[in-house]
């Protein structure tokens, strides 16, 4: 064999090495960096999880906007905070060009509602309206008979006009369009939505929105898997419309198989959940409430109910300086107190 | 005339050499797991078998937060809430179960690297796969599953999986919960016929410090995996809103462990302390003086050994000369009635 077929050979050998090392080395350093990127906390403030083909969940500073998409324009439910606005409506352009058309708002809570504004701005300008409709700048005007309709229940239009001082908003964070039955629907991108209010829950304006063909529940802050619910008492809320808002979600979910996949539900707040997440929050609830209920008919007063630490087992499962336990644990109190005043007992 | 100039002695069989190392290389960051697998239980059989005795906390390094909601705990729950009722063992869970595992390798057919292990386990069709090609685990607020989102990474030949995303369950049968915001590593090893895997579960919530447990399996490869179906039933009138529990304090089973193996109640409570030697010297004396004869799951490595009546054989026939000792497990509830376990008012 001459040198240089040796040292072809010689060549070939070590490309052929450098080939089935390759791999190894390239799939090893591909999983380091995936381990990174799972470990390493995201640097945005504004995440888009896709939910559905035409539904996403965006996790917009720890609140959750839902997003349905399709050939009529967008549809939001819960606007982003203010300050996050442009940052989201920017994610929801990387899905859709298409205009925002309707934010139903599901509560008053300020978090969810204050970006209506925002969205209204979308189809201003500083001499008033915007372009129309489908423009080329994305804008929308507001209110339903001019293209755009912020949809709630007409408690949360109640309190919001009652605001005043650091609790007023502005009139372009007010719904356009208000329900005061049950439920109200309509079909938007070929699909049924379908709105229902649940009385007396985190407030007295709460809605869940189902997206019937697409098998979604946004569920606005009845449900907030990352914490305690934050049942607002002076505007309604109490502890028993949260577990019969739990129920209604539950009873509207279907899983895929072995109570798995199915039906998803976007919390206001914490990760996108499935049927038995929410039963899990509902059991939660129902079990603290009934040791709270135990101690009261035992005459124990808020101090002692808390000092007991009825929810001792769940504190670091949902831990949220949002609502604390004691704030839930007042909450729950004064639901059950308020519940046995008005049964004479 | 050519002149023929040779390399060094030795440079060929290097060449070589280095073919044959990178070849070892591959194989031994590439261990094939594919194929049929029965589980083995010469591991806490009697947890695994028959079921954990309830207020058996042995073992598992509770924090107190635990240890209320096991006592809390009502297994009614998981028959009542029809939610619960079809669900599968999450992936934490179902490698200490009674199913068997069948294991299946996808490979990339242009470079023929593998690309993911996908495991089946028999019951409720508890399907997950194993991605070993690198992709990042979902955000945060990604959905969870039974079986959760796993990747693998390979040390030696020890496969290393770590799970995330996992729903909420328990970490032992008899309530002891586990979050849905645990980590579950897993350590995969083969030896032959048998495979060995190393669970270790991470949940601050629940545990002071990792969860760390092992189960074994031998190849078996006649075995056959059925189609698998679940639908739930209402199994009480009106009780779509009811969640069984106990108050605190009114769970009336948790001494029962303790009396019938005569322990110190106080061991059976778990906890990081009675994980260790020395808590021995320090765990106290029982209430109950040990019964003469062990009658629950004394002998428990099958499921015939565990369900036997003492004094009988396998097959149920009497053992010469050794007296029967009644139902292998007793049932009995505790002297009093027990008392409602909700206060049924938050319904």
């Amino acid at each position: 064999m001459s040198l240089n077929s040796r040292f072809l050979s010689l060549i070939s050998i070590a490309v052929t090495t450098a080939a089935m090392l390759a791999p190894t080395v390239e799939a090893q350093t591909r999983r380091t960096a995936g381990a990174a990127a799972a470990a390493s906390p995201p640097a945005d403030n504004v995440r888009v999880l896709q939910v559905r083909p035409n539904i996403y969940m965006l996790s917009v500073g720890g609140s959750n906007v839902t997003v349905q998409t399709g050939k009529h324009g967008v549809l939001l439910v819960d606007a982003p905070l203010p300050s996050l606005a442009a940052a989201t409506f920017a994610a929801i352009a990387t899905v859709t060009p298409a205009p925002i058309r309707y934010v139903i708002s599901t509560s008053a809570s300020r978090d969810h509602i204050a970006g209506n504004e925002s969205v209204a701005a979308l189809g201003r300008t500083a001499s008033g309206p915007g372009p129309a409709l489908n423009s080329a700048s994305n804008a929308v005007l507001l209110g339903s008979a001019q293209g755009m309709t912020i949809l709630a229940h007409e408690n949360v239009l109640n309190e919001l006009t009652r605001a005043t001082g650091t609790d007023a908003v502005s009139r372009n964070v007010l719904p356009t369009s208000e329900y005061f039955e049950p439920t109200k629907d309509f079909s938007f991108n070929g699909e049924p939505v379908i709105v229902y209010h649940m009385p007396n829950a985190h407030s007295d304006g709460d809605s869940i929105v189902f997206f019937r063909s697409s098998d979604v529940i946004s569920a606005g802050d009845v449900f907030t898997p990352d914490r305690y619910p934050l049942i607002d008492r002076a505007h309604g809320g109490s502890v028993q419309g949260v577990l019969a808002a739990l129920n209604s979600i539950l009873a509207m979910t279907v899983p895929e198989a072995f109570a798995d996949g199915g039906t998803k539900v976007v919390p206001g707040h914490g990760r996108l959940c499935e049927e038995t997440d929410v039963a899990e929050y509902r059991d939660m609830v129902y079990i603290v409430t009934d040791r709270i209920r135990d101690l009261i008919a035992k005459g124990r007063t808020l101090a002692e109910v808390q000092a007991a630490r009825p929810t001792l087992d769940y504190d670091r499962e949902y831990p949220s300086a949002a609502v604390t336990p004691a704030m839930f644990v007042a909450a729950v109190y004064s639901s059950l107190v308020d519940e046995k005043v008005a049964k004479g007992d | 005339m050519k002149t023929q100039r040779s390399l060094p002695f030795g440079t060929g069989v290097i060449a070589v050499l280095l073919v044959q190392a990178a070849a070892s290389v591959a194989l031994a960051q590439d261990v094939d797991f594919s194929g049929a697998w029965s589980p083995l239980y010469h591991e806490d059989g009697p947890e695994r078998l028959p079921g954990p005795e309830l207020g058996d906390y042995t073992g598992i390094p509770v924090t107190d937060a635990a240890r209320l909601r096991a006592d809390s705990y009502d297994a009614d729950r998981i028959s009542v809430v029809t939610e619960y009722q079809c669900r599968q063992h999450s992936a934490d869970y179902s490698m200490r179960g009674l199913a068997t595992l069948r294991v299946d390798s996808e490979v990339d057919p242009a470079t023929q690297r593998r690309l993911a292990f996908h495991t089946r386990i028999g019951f409720q069709a508890m399907e997950r796969t194993i991605w070993l090609d690198g992709r990042p685990h979902p955000p945060p607020e990604g959905a969870h599953s039974w079986q959760g989102f796993s990747t693998g990474v390979w040390n030696g030949n020890v496969l290393t999986i770590t799970t995330t995303h996992l729903k909420a369950y328990y970490l032992r049968r008899n309530g002891i919960p586990s979050t849905p915001n645990r980590t579950l590593t897993e350590h995969w090893m083969r030896h032959a016929e048998f495979l060995t895997v190393v669970t270790i579960i991470d949940d601050p919530a629940m545990l002071t410090e990792p969860l760390v447990r092992s189960q074994s399996w031998v190849l078996d490869p006649g075995q056959q995996m059925g189609p698998q179906q679940c639908e739930y039933v209402t199994e009480l009138p009106g009780a779509a809103q009811l969640v069984p529990h106990h108050l605190p304090g009114t769970n009336p089973w948790l001494h029962m462990f303790a009396d019938e193996y005569g322990l110190p109640y106080a061991a059976t409570r778990g906890g990081a302390e009675t994980l260790y030697p020395e808590y021995r010297s320090v765990m106290g004396q029982p209430a109950k003086p040990p019964p003469a004869q062990c009658d629950v799951y004394c002998i428990c490595s099958t499921l015939f050994d565990c369900n036997r009546v003492p004094g009988t054989n396998l097959l149920g026939g009497r053992i010469p000369g050794v007296p029967v000792g009644g139902p292998a497990r007793a049932v009995a509830p505790p002297a009093a009635a027990a008392p409602p376990r909700t206060s049924g008012a938050a319904q």
